[in-house]
């Protein structure tokens, strides 16, 4: 396969963790309980990509806005903990901030991505206006000239003309938004960034240009990323480790090699199994025959008609 | 038996800027042949034309030039033959969240079109072959499913109730825009793999609708690369995926997300 894909350089090959979530519980207290995510811990090292994979209700998104304690009631932490270790050394525990640290530390410490991001810029505020708003909510002190400075330099560092900061969101391309969406959670230079299936609205070419500037900005600012996104072959190509979860639990946790070549547990090897290779030997799988064990897995259930998935 | 041909089409849209005007040619001569039994996998990114075809294909939009034709004919435009040519003619949406109405049961989804379709039916005789259509989708039990409604489905699921109701009408070409992009991902498979196999059973041309190359190649019998409104690449479907001649479906094949490269380069490192 030859493409203009650059090759990924080296990385360090095990550094300082920067965030360690342990035994992490979120409950949704609905009747009966969901038990969304349950005791899950994981640790995030400095700079590295660590990939979240799961169907959609495995419960990835809610450890997500659980990790930076954006959920809202019925949700609920019922244990665990998150805690940041930040460069200087100082640790700490997302639980025990109050409102106004929690606002300060987002953001700035840890910033976020969301599922279907590039809907979530606000349709009657410029493009400007709305980057300038985290350097005016987070630096003050910043003076205007510099800040318009910053703005101009983040839309240039995700590949947007700086001329587009004037544009409002229904003027920029889906793929463009989620760019400036991506800009925005790099304002503050964070040392964390979640990305909450940050490429699935869009198509392949693009999301390939996604992908290389994330990986590029990473190797150069040294971010770590969790990245969450169901599309295994996706994480395989950019992650470090990746965690399988399924039903709130992480099945398997491991470095992409070992996942892809020796999978532990049988939902990561099915998983794997979902996606047919591009270029590989040529599958009877969809062709040869009914195969009646796929649809099993996707079976009417009886015992709650109401369980309706998101799926 | 059913072959559907598409001859030059072009589908130019207007566009208004202000007092400006200007003209987007969407579909830029293109040209294909949908026949019994066979899949054609059209691929693209966004905006490449891709659902414009589908919509010419299923005449929601008519073409600025450009003929298709079923069976050597030309297409009806209206009365009866438009209603043969919907007959003969379904589609399969990306969206089963979008395309199912929440306030319907199963059954009244997949009453509808053949009711539509042969109004002489009795009631036991409808009913019976909702049942049917479920039973071939793989929804069991029937009677069970047909009483619910799409909330009480899984996405996969849905997607199969679309796909009884698009062989409700008995049709001889199925048109599936991303039928599987939306589902989860352990399930796609098995809805392919269903979609290969009622058409196999009734001898369907298919055109499958995707951006994703890996299924497209292992799915389909041909695929076409839309580039722009054009087909700039066409062939067998390996041949196209692993030999791509165009620039454009290098590019395509690149952006895939494909683990094997990685790896290599990980093993290798």
């Amino acid at each position: 396969m030859s493409g203009p894909r650059p090759a990924p350089p080296v990385r360090p090959v095990v550094s300082a963790p920067v965030l360690t979530i342990e035994n992490f519980s979120v409950d949704y207290l609905v009747d009966p309980v969901v038990h969304a995510v349950r005791n899950v811990s994981l640790t995030l090292r400095r700079g590295e990509v660590l990939g979240l994979a799961g169907e959609s209700g495995c419960g990835k998104s809610t450890l997500a806005y659980g990790i930076v304690r954006l959920l809202k009631p019925p949700a609920a932490i019922v244990s665990g903990r998150a805690v940041f270790h930040s460069r200087e050394g100082i640790e700490l525990d997302w639980n025990l901030l109050d409102a106004e640290e929690l606002r300060a530390t987002r953001w700035d410490k840890i910033s976020m991505v969301f599922q279907g991001a590039m809907n979530s810029l606000n349709p009657v505020i410029s493009i400007r206006d709305q980057l300038e708003d985290v350097f005016t909510t987070h630096r003050p002190e910043m003076g205007r000239r510099e800040r318009r400075q910053r703005c101009a330099d983040l839309l240039e560092r995700v590949g947007v003309d700086p001329a587009r900061l004037r544009a409002y969101p229904h003027e920029l391309s889906g793929g463009m938004r989620q760019r400036v969406m991506i800009a925005m959670a790099m304002a503050l230079e964070p040392q964390i960034m979640i990305m909450d299936e940050p490429t699935t609205a869009l198509d392949v070419v693009v999301q390939r240009e996604i992908l290389r500037e994330i990986t590029r900005l990473r190797d150069e600012l040294g971010f770590a990323v969790i990245f969450i996104t169901h599309d295994l072959p996706l994480l395989l190509e950019i992650s470090d480790r990746i965690a399988v979860m399924r039903a709130g639990e992480v099945v398997e946790f491991g470095d992409a090699l070992s996942l892809y070549t020796d999978p532990q547990h049988d939902y990561t090897e099915q998983l794997l199994a979902s996606f047919p290779s591009l270029t590989g030997e040529r599958g009877s799988f969809v062709r040869g025959g009914m195969d009646e064990r796929l649809l099993a897995l996707d079976a009417v259930r009886l015992d709650d008609p109401n369980a309706g998935s998101t799926a | 038996m059913t072959t559907l041909t598409a001859e030059h089409l072009v589908k130019n849209y207007h566009l208004r800027r202000g007092l400006r005007g200007g003209t987007l040619r969407a579909v830029d001569d293109v040209s294909f042949t949908l026949e019994p039994g066979r899949t054609v996998a059209l691929v693209g990114q966004s905006g490449s034309g891709k659902s414009t075809i589908a919509k010419l294909l299923l005449q929601l939009e008519r073409p600025t030039a450009g003929r298709i034709l079923i069976d050597g004919e030309p297409v009806q435009r209206r009365g009866g033959g438009l209603s043969r040519y919907r007959r003969t003619v379904q589609m399969v949406f990306q969206d089963p969240f979008a395309s199912l109405n929440p306030y319907h049961t199963v059954e009244h989804h997949l009453e509808r079109p053949i009711r539509l379709h042969q109004p002489k039916l009795s009631r036991d005789e409808v009913h019976r072959r909702v049942l049917h259509l479920l039973e071939r989708v793989r929804l069991t039990p029937t009677e069970n499913v047909a009483a619910r409604r799409p909330h009480q489905l899984s996405g996969g699921q849905r997607q199969r109730v679309a796909i009884a109701r698009a062989l409700a009408p008995g049709p001889g070409v199925l048109i599936a825009d991303e039928p599987v992009s939306m589902l989860d991902v352990s399930i796609r498979l098995g809805v392919l793999n269903l979609l290969a196999t009622l058409q196999r059973e009734e001898d369907l041309g298919v055109l499958y609708i995707t951006h994703d190359l890996a299924t497209a190649r292992h799915f389909a019998d041909e695929i076409l690369v839309m580039y722009r409104g054009r087909i700039v690449e066409r062939g067998d479907a390996d041949e196209v995926i692993l030999r791509p001649r165009h620039e454009y479906t290098k590019t395509l094949a690149a952006a895939a997300p494909n683990p094997e490269r990685r790896l290599s380069e990980l093993r290798g490192g």
